[in-house]
């Protein structure tokens, strides 16, 4: 007796399974990221990717590597912990061209600088530095008295 | 252009080698960097916070977030004084302020804040950004694959691969996704990755002035981060969501939410 007798149809659609089973296999092949998988249920060239954008704020360290004067007055005074980028903003562009020279930072304009930190208000901690800045300067510019690298007033040795 | 027979033996292997590389993604920035190594996660010190807003300006710079967007902000809380007896007559407060703090966060606190004249009650400035959460709900709920925790710790967003459908966007307890109005696509805080993995600190501490933001790496014994965990009292947001949230505060009110 043959079992397969009558049996062809199953064949034919058990191997149109097979096929359709390789035809998956092969546009999942293609259409699947190499790296999905790699590590999760993710891309994994994703991270690559993300750490390759591009930095705009070079780090205190590299600003430190050509202006070590700057830094060496900072750090005597009470804005030791405050980085450069905090008050000059992104300077990657500055840091990173073959001749810094040519890309010149703007300076800040401390009567604007200076307020965003030190302006009076009762929401700030008690313990931080702050003025009203009309009744503090009388309208004379911060700089008149306060180096910002080091703001302490220098009164030639009187208090 | 007429390429010869020996020009096209010699261009086609060349072709299959750039081709190989094509596939493989862009290469790692920053070869000696290895992710095992690492378990990012965030301290914020409440009170060294002034609200001046560099860093959620430093942040836009850093990574070109559009305006009206933030993947750092920061919210002022003022708790005020209970009104033990209020205008109304009726036996017991208005409003429990523990309960009921005003929270302001004008343009996500990125000019700074209005001076506050009102002395009574207390203020203190809460930054916000993504939470690095160890559990996060935003990548379990992700349908493609595109947003992920990396194994070093940190939240990211595939965005070649996001449908910009936002279920992650609503499933962020803490509101800090938002859809790329341009883009179309899932945008969030990448803990500066481009910057962490090149061994800068984000730009939003390099920009604090005062280091109420400080980068911390939990697998990094030597990390300041341990110590400060030791002798503070340290929290999460909304521990009660049990998402593993790895951004630390310290001194936080109870009221912040």
């Amino acid at each position: 007796m043959n079992v397969f007798k009558d049996a062809g149809h199953l064949f034919r659609f058990a191997g149109l399974f097979v096929l359709a089973f390789l035809v998956f296999l092969v546009v999942r092949h293609y259409v699947v990221p190499k790296s999905f998988g790699q590590y999760g249920h993710y891309r994994g060239a994703a991270m690559g990717e993300i750490a390759a954008h591009q930095v705009k704020y070079a780090g205190h360290e590299t600003c430190e590597a050509c202006h070590s004067d700057v830094a060496e007055t900072k750090n005597k005074g009470k804005h030791a912990h405050v980085n450069c980028e905090a008050c000059h903003g992104a300077q990657d562009k500055h840091a990173s061209a073959d001749d810094p020279s040519t890309v010149k930072p703007v300076l800040p304009d401390t009567s604007v600088l200076c307020a965003r930190c030190h302006t009076a208000s009762a929401a700030k901690p008690k313990s931080f530095p702050q003025v009203a800045p009309a009744d503090h300067s009388n309208g004379l510019p911060c700089e008149t008295c306060h180096k910002p690298h080091n703001p302490a007033v220098d009164t030639g040795g009187a208090k | 252009m007429n390429i010869s027979r020996r020009q096209i033996m010699i261009l086609l292997p060349a072709a299959a080698v750039a081709w190989k590389y094509v596939l493989a993604g862009t290469p790692e920035e920053s070869p000696n960097y290895k992710m095992s190594e690492h378990w990012w996660s965030m301290l914020i010190d409440i009170p060294k916070c002034i609200g001046c807003g560099n860093c959620v300006r430093a942040c836009q710079t850093e990574n070109d977030v559009p305006d009206g967007y933030f993947r750092t902000w920061v919210e002022r809380y003022h708790i005020s004084d209970w009104q033990m007896s209020n205008p109304l007559g009726l036996t017991k407060p208005l409003a429990n302020p523990m309960t009921d703090p005003q929270v302001i966060s004008p343009d996500g606190g990125k000019e700074g804040f209005p001076v506050a004249t009102d002395e009574s009650g207390k203020y203190f400035f809460v930054p916000k950004l993504c939470n690095q959460c160890a559990d996060s709900p935003c990548t379990q709920v992700c349908p493609v694959g595109a947003t992920f925790i990396s194994p070093d710790g940190v939240v990211l967003v595939d965005q070649t691969y996001c449908l910009g459908c936002a279920y992650c966007v609503q499933a962020c307890p803490y509101g800090c996704r938002y859809i790329h109005p341009k883009k179309k696509v899932a945008d969030k805080c990448t803990l500066c990755y481009h910057r962490i993995t090149k061994g800068l600190t984000t730009a939003c501490c390099e920009a604090c002035p005062t280091g109420a933001r400080q980068l911390a790496d939990l697998k990094n014994p030597k990390d300041p981060i341990h110590e400060f965990l030791k002798t503070h009292s340290v929290q999460v947001l909304k521990p009660q969501m049990a998402t593993g949230a790895k951004v630390f505060y310290n001194d936080l009110d109870g009221s912040v939410r």
